[in-house]
């Protein structure tokens, strides 16, 4: 037999992804058990919706992180019986290795199931990890602006909406291009960009324990050390030690990605510190004579967590979106890259003959995206309640 | 009232000039002008050719100056070729150098320049262009705009229903559905003559050609029908159908649990006229704004949908400007998509005002 | 089912039986109001008065049968004229809703439509009910408009809700419920969210409607003093049941049940006194709806508990003997002695005053800002406050007393150093502090300088335990050497402020409202303030509760010999506790003496509209009804002269215009008494007082 039935194929899925699925189990099993301990995230457990999202992005999560074990062949391997197989096909007699490409072959003879799965790992990496820095970076810059208004808010603001009044696909095709890379702007732009996360830290620490000189210095300490070693090795690959680096096709994406983002968060968190500021606990911050960093940092951060909660969920599903159109436009990406924008990319040329290359990475981003958004829609349903 | 008008459309120019000057800047990057030298003259120029020819065709002046120029407030450059001796500059017909020549031609001269892959001038291609995506968006907004509305109000209506619960987490998938996805579904499922509805539909004898639908909208260029329209403007419609309708079920949410429409209940008003003449309205200035801001985000779902379905319009000339690196063309596509953005939030203030009557009349 | 014209007008128009309300969550059935029943006689005025929490409101939304999508009626009925509410249909309810029964809410601005112009939300009411033409609708309501004394009533029927003033707004609500004549309106707090002085212009417009057109009325507050000035009958609720209901005047002088007693000797009344008779406070809290204790809801914190009896099992109402219609929900009210004197918990002596501490002289503040919507009008100067000038003394208790708009926050930023005077002098211990905002300060004088806040839900950070917070004020000031120095001195802070020191783990959502205003009050003494500027602290807590915060203040006062600028709009309070008033209008310092003076006559105008629009509980104080017209004038426009001359009923009395022209000089009374005024020493020596207490 040189073919798996649907059916099989289905059941050979349900199996690789064991782990997934042992590791969902605990989840759920633990959380509804202690959910009313475990504050905004026990009472995701509450609302239908929220656990469906829950459920999907979990499974994507612990997928990327099982990903070595759920893959059946490597990404990039190609066996040339197999070009634009069907799912379910045998492999050729004489390979080695797992029997199947369970959900087909692609144009260059890869097994879909397994670059989606690498694919996974990619996106469940740089898209929070793209959503922490823009976060960090509209932080920075939102509170004081909202805290103070005035000029440095007008000038701020009038920059985040000129970014903002890019259509994002102009932006990309104009900020990842080979050509840019030659002129070092997206370092630049990093240097910037991954600067803020060491600033916001360091302000941090400082607006809390100034008062306690040995702690303020520990933990400002510890963040400008750890918190430069990382920068010198991201933004400018100059890291002596060599364990933090970071390829200047994904730099450019990256920087992007975060570039696109930030206005928006920064708008988000001006527009809640202008809400909060005008609280009593604020000004009785302000009239025991409290620093404007420590009022801005924790006293109104804090209490604005709820709406950045949610938005950062359904940020990470944004950004897994424009990493998809990167790589949908072959932007910024290698052409072996499994992430899920590519691989749609590259099947939709015979997409009407050969659907599955295609279809295998949209159906796995739809779900990805549609579980961050379904648990964000829950979350933001709980947080509101009572 | 008026003043405002002014201050806004002072940013508006503003913000106009820098975003045109970025694009400009990162357009004119010395690798991409380098790049056309070779595409242009020849691909085997040596770096100091390269440079010459740069120079020669006015590319090496400082980035502000030509700037200016090609804004059309700094006057065009000129310069005489090396081997002929002809006149030549910014102004210069090139196939008829000896006619007298205009100080300035920039944008606003409506000198668009001329476009190095499709070898025509940049204004001709965009005018063509635009209508063909001017057609597709408006079968979208007829599409997206009242069916968002209705799924909206209806969900935001009672708030909690089956009915709200249903069409929310209808929302919310297509919210999470990029173009790139729900195009490639779309086709899967409808235009593919072996896969998804059609095989079906032929079997059962419903259909009698290959698929339900086309999935290229090529043809639509010439003849727009059901057969090659249908899907590209779904495609575009439904991300943007999801997040209108969630816009406006969140204000209708909000607006119905106001203390104004209790009111209205208590009075002894009937549910459906709290809707309609309680609520509607007060509803509504959301969305509103959220549909003007929607449409540059349309021009995202555009250039790819153009991609996907080969539809020759705006978008897919973006990408062929840029992959082409087509300067001038990319250049001209970035000054129609900031200036739709930039009318489209002016539009959008305008009309809160006017919807607004707490902020109208003050 | 009865038709209406068949109900026999001698018969009660609402009779509630057995009511019981609960609302439904996820987790529990949450029981609002249990077993309530109350009657309403056509032409009578029913109170509903409770704290916050005790289920009136919800009795209110029942009787409209608008409980929201958790609410529901669990048991009773709910008849009006006869027919049971809770049996109709839609259409039949609708028909009953804004024509038969109305209602009236808290918040006009938000009760109204801010996208229909005033006149089609009021004609919409005939329109549907009794199908009357568009220009028929329009002239009643034109009619109306004029009834509930509004000027220029054709302006407001073409005008937007937020182009009227809050009282303006409010009178629209009402004319909106009187558009079909309903036989009974019900009225929610409608005057929790006005100023004082508009209030008694709005109460006084009730009674009069009410008497006008005959109609019933509900009116719920938890203001006895306003219960007392409208209504004929009342009815107390605590934690969701009647305890007591009868006559006002009955309820009032003769008290049947311990939880009213109690409610009555925690008010403020005229002559209870700080230091001789001092407030009692009902201990413990109310309690949450599913913390409920068996038996009697109050028992926890009633003097008069049994154990065994009163935590038995279900109290029901017994109808007092020789009362009219005069009901208790306590088993034992036949033995108690209601005319015993309630014991004092301790008489103090009135603390001497000390040395001046605090100096203004002639402050003023002026704010710069654009007007109009885009912020392209003519920059416009709002001056906050003119020329203030007077002194406090250490362990004294001066009161800052005026409505909305009067520039007593402003004062309080500028003396707190959130904001730098335009000009004048702040003397602080003899340094001079008005041009030092807060981050030039030394922690000494930020400490010394401490405030505390008005809304206890927003006064503590909701993301930080009450300890840390503490801690985090306690580290500033440069309090103790280490951690847990700093960590012991919170603690007793806790215990200074009567909080159990488990608290300081705990999340300020856990607290309520009094406990969280405690935990506020130690915070402001954290670093061992001398001067201590509260900010109307016991307004948003309910009645039972204030009592025991403003008994602490007054404590911790006394102890640290602190000087405490009380800022208020509430007379009673102010009366109560503090030993100088100081009375703004626009910004302008009008009336200043100490407590006798200012309460007794000569008065400057506004005083005395003041004394009199605050409603007092007690059937024995005679007041003179002084009702202002119009609204408090915007700061942004104040009108030339004197402040007041837009609504004194004075101002005919002061000859040649000088009011419209010129502001009236500070005039010295006597004994550092002031007053800014006109008036000439005849026409002020002829005031009368405006609360007289009856002889006994």
């Amino acid at each position: 037999m040189t073919h798996l039935s649907a059916s099989a194929v289905l059941g050979e899925l349900l199996y690789r992804f064991l782990p997934v699925w042992i590791a969902l189990f605990l989840t759920f099993a633990l959380s509804i058990a202690y959910k009313r301990r475990l504050g905004l995230y026990g009472r995701i457990f509450d609302s239908p919706i929220g656990m469906v999202g829950f459920f999907l992005v979990m499974f994507w999560a612990y997928a990327a992180i099982f990903a070595g074990m759920i893959m059946t062949h490597d990404p990039l391997e190609q066996v040339y019986r197999l070009k634009d197989a069907l799912p379910g096909t045998k492999m050729p007699a004489g390979t080695k290795g797992y029997p199947y490409y369970l959900l087909g072959g692609d144009h260059l003879a890869r097994d879909v199931f397994s670059r989606m799965v690498a694919g996974a790992r990619e996106v469940l990496i740089i898209a929070p990890a793209a959503t922490v820095f823009a976060y960090m970076v509209g932080i920075t810059l939102g509170l004081p602006a909202g805290y103070y208004a005035g000029r440095f808010d007008t000038v701020l603001s009038f920059v985040a909406n000129l970014v903002l009044a890019f259509p994002v696909i102009l932006l990309f095709y104009l900020l990842v291009t080979p050509a840019i890379r030659q002129v070092g702007i997206p370092v630049g732009l990093a240097a910037v960009l991954f600067l803020f996360p060491v600033i916001f830290l360091t302000i941090l620490w400082n607006s809390r324990y100034f008062t306690v000189p040995w702690k303020r210095n520990l933990y400002v300490g510890l963040t400008l050390v750890i918190g430069l070693w990382a920068y010198s090795g991201l933004a400018f690959n100059a890291d002596p030690l060599g364990v933090f680096a970071m390829d200047s096709n994904l730099l450019n994406v990256f920087v992007s990605v975060v570039f696109v983002n930030a206005p928006t968060v920064f708008r988000i968190v001006r527009g809640l510190t202008f809400d909060i500021k005008s609280r009593d606990y604020v000004a009785a911050a302000q009239t025991r004579g409290e620093g404007p960093w420590y009022i801005m940092l924790w006293e109104i951060l804090p209490n604005a967590r709820g709406p950045l909660i949610v938005d950062f969920c359904l940020r990470i599903g944004y950004t897994t979106i424009l990493l998809g159109t990167l790589g949908f436009f072959g932007l910024g990406v290698s052409p072996e890259s499994p992430d899920w924008g590519s691989t749609i990319n590259a099947g939709r040329k015979l997409l009407s003959i050969y659907p599955w290359p295609a279809v295998v990475p949209a159906v796995a981003l739809l779900s990805l995206v549609l579980g961050l958004n379904l648990l964000a829609d829950g979350l933001r349903e709980e947080s509101l309640r009572d | 009232m008026l003043r405002f008008l002014l201050r806004r459309f002072g940013t508006m120019i503003l913000t106009g000039l820098c975003l045109s000057f970025v694009v400009f800047y990162l357009t004119n990057l010395k690798p991409n002008l380098e790049r056309l030298a070779k595409t242009q003259a020849s691909a085997r120029m040596t770096q100091s050719q390269v440079h010459d020819w740069l120079v020669e065709h006015g590319y090496g002046e400082p980035v502000l100056k030509r700037y200016g120029e090609w804004l059309g407030v700094v006057p065009g450059w000129t310069g005489k070729n090396t081997e002929t001796g002809a006149p030549m500059g910014r102004c210069v017909d090139p196939n008829n150098p000896t006619t007298k020549a205009a100080t300035y031609c920039g944008i606003l001269q409506g000198t668009w320049g001329y476009s190095t892959v499709f070898r025509s001038s940049v204004s001709s291609i965009l005018s063509t262009r635009l209508q063909a995506t001017g057609i597709l968006m408006l079968w979208v907004l007829i599409l997206m705009i009242p069916v968002s509305l209705v799924v909206g109000i209806v969900s935001g209506m009672r708030e909690g229903s089956r009915l709200d619960r249903g069409l929310s987490v209808a929302s919310i998938a297509t919210t999470a559905t990029p173009e790139y996805v729900s195009g490639v579904v779309l086709i899967v499922l409808l235009s593919s003559p072996m896969m998804g509805l059609s095989p079906v539909l032929r079997h059962w004898g419903l259909l009698h050609g290959t698929a339900l639908f086309k999935g290229s909208a090529a043809s639509a260029l010439d003849h727009v029908t059901f057969a090659n329209f249908t899907l590209p403007v779904v495609t575009v419609a439904l991300y943007g159908t999801g997040y209108i309708a969630r816009m406006t079920r969140a204000s209708m949410t909000e607006v119905m649990t106001a203390q104004y429409i209790r009111t209205a209940r208590l009075k002894g008003v009937r549910f459906r006229t709290v809707v309609l003449k309680h609520a509607l309205r007060n509803a509504l200035i959301a969305p509103f704004t959220v549909i003007m801001l929607q449409i540059p985000w349309l021009l995202n779902g555009v250039v790819i949908t153009e991609t996907l379905f080969n539809y020759k319009g705006f978008g897919w000339t973006l990408v062929q400007a840029a992959e082409g690196n087509d300067i001038e063309l990319l250049l001209g596509c970035s000054i129609v998509a900031v200036v739709v953005v930039l009318l489209t939030q002016l539009i959008s203030d305008i009309g809160y005002i006017y919807l607004n009557p707490r902020i109208r009349i003050s | 089912m009865t038709d209406q014209t068949t109900w026999d007008p001698s018969q009660p128009i609402l009779e509630i039986e057995h009511l019981s309300i609960s609302f439904f969550t996820r987790l529990r059935e949450i029981p609002a109001v249990m077993d309530f029943s109350c009657t309403v006689m056509p032409g009578e005025a029913m109170g509903l008065v409770g704290e916050s929490g005790c289920g009136k409101s919800t009795v209110a939304l029942g009787v409209m049968q608008d409980l929201g999508k958790n609410g529901r009626i669990v048991g009773g009925s709910i008849k009006f004229k006869g027919r049971d509410l809770c049996k109709m249909s839609d259409d039949e309810l609708r028909a009953i809703r804004g024509k038969e029964i109305a209602m009236i809410y808290q918040e006009p601005m938000a009760s109204l439509n801010p996208a229909m112009k005033i006149g089609e939300q009021l004609a919409e009411v005939p329109m549907i009910h009794e199908g009357l033409s568009r220009a028929k609708a329009l002239e009643l309501a034109r009619q109306i408009v004029a009834d509930v004394r509004l000027p220029d009533p054709d302006r407001i029927l073409k005008a937007y809700p937020h182009q009227l003033s809050g009282g303006q707004q409010q009178r629209i609500v009402i004319a909106m419920a009187l558009m079909s004549k309903p036989a009974l309106l019900i009225l929610d707090e409608p005057t929790t969210a006005l100023d004082v002085t508009v209030e008694a212009g709005i109460v006084d417009l009730v009674k009069d409607l009410g008497e006008k057109y005959g109609t019933s009325m509900l009116f719920i507050s938890h203001n006895l003093g306003l219960i007392l000035e409208t209504c004929d009958r009342l009815c107390v609720m605590y934690s969701g049941e009647a305890v007591e209901t009868g006559a006002v005047a009955e309820v009032f002088d003769e008290m049947r049940h311990p939880y009213t007693q109690a409610l009555f000797r925690s008010i403020p009344l005229p002559g209870a006194d700080k230091n001789a008779r001092p407030l009692i406070a009902i201990p413990g809290n109310f309690p949450l709806p599913h913390e409920r204790p068996q038996g009697c809801n109050f028992g926890p914190r009633c003097d008069y508990f049994q154990k065994g009896r009163c935590d038995a099992r279900d109290i029901a109402m017994d109808p007092v003997p020789g009362g009219d219609r005069h009901e208790s929900r306590c088993l034992r009210f036949a033995e108690i002695d209601w005319d015993a004197p309630p014991q004092v918990a301790k008489t103090t002596e009135k603390s001497p005053i000390g040395p001046v501490v605090l100096k203004m002289d002639d402050l003023r503040k002026y704010y710069e800002v654009s007007s109009g919507a885009f912020g392209d009008g003519v920059a416009k100067v709002v001056k906050a406050n003119e020329s203030l000038s007077f002194e406090a003394h250490e362990g004294e208790t001066l009161a800052i007393v005026g409505e909305s708009g009067c520039g007593k926050s402003t004062f309080a930023k500028v003396l707190m150093g959130l904001e730098t005077a335009t000009s004048g002098e702040i003397l602080l211990f003899d340094e001079n502090i008005q041009d030092t905002p807060i981050q030039q300060r030394n922690a000494n004088t930020v400490s010394s300088v401490q405030m505390v806040f008005q809304n206890p839900f927003d006064t503590l950070n909701p993301s930080m335990t009450v300890g840390r917070q503490i801690i985090r004020a306690l580290e500033i000031f440069g309090e103790g050497r280490n951690d847990a120095e700093r960590h012991q001195r919170m603690l007793e802070l806790l215990d200074l402020v009567k909080l159990p020191r488990a608290f300081a783990e705990r999340k300020p959502r856990q607290l309520s409202g009094g406990q969280k205003q405690r935990v506020g009050i130690a915070r402001a003494f954290a670093g061992g303030a001398k001067i201590v500027v509260a900010d109307e602290p016991v307004s948003a807590l309910d009645v039972s509760v204030q009592a025991a915060v403003t008994d602490l203040l007054m404590e911790i006062q006394r102890k640290n010999r602190t000087t405490l600028l009380f800022i208020s709009h509430d007379l009673s309070v102010v009366r109560y506790l503090s030993d100088r008033v100081m009375v703004m209008y626009l910004g302008h310092v009008v009336e200043i003496g100490t407590t006798d003076e200012v309460f007794s006559p000569p008065y400057h105008p506004y005083t005395e509209a003041l004394l009199s629009a605050v409603p007092i509980a007690d059937t024995r104080v005679k007041k003179k009804r002084i009702v202002l017209e119009g609204d408090i004038p915007s700061a942004m426009n104040p009108p030339p002269g004197c402040p007041f001359q837009t609504r004194c009923r004075w101002k005919s009395r002061v000859p040649g215009g000088l009011c419209d022209r010129e502001m009236p000089p500070m005039r010295e009374m006597g004994n550092g008494h002031q007053i800014k005024c006109h008036l000439s020493e005849e026409e002020l020596a002829s005031m009368e007082p405006v609360i007289q207490i009856a002889a006994e």
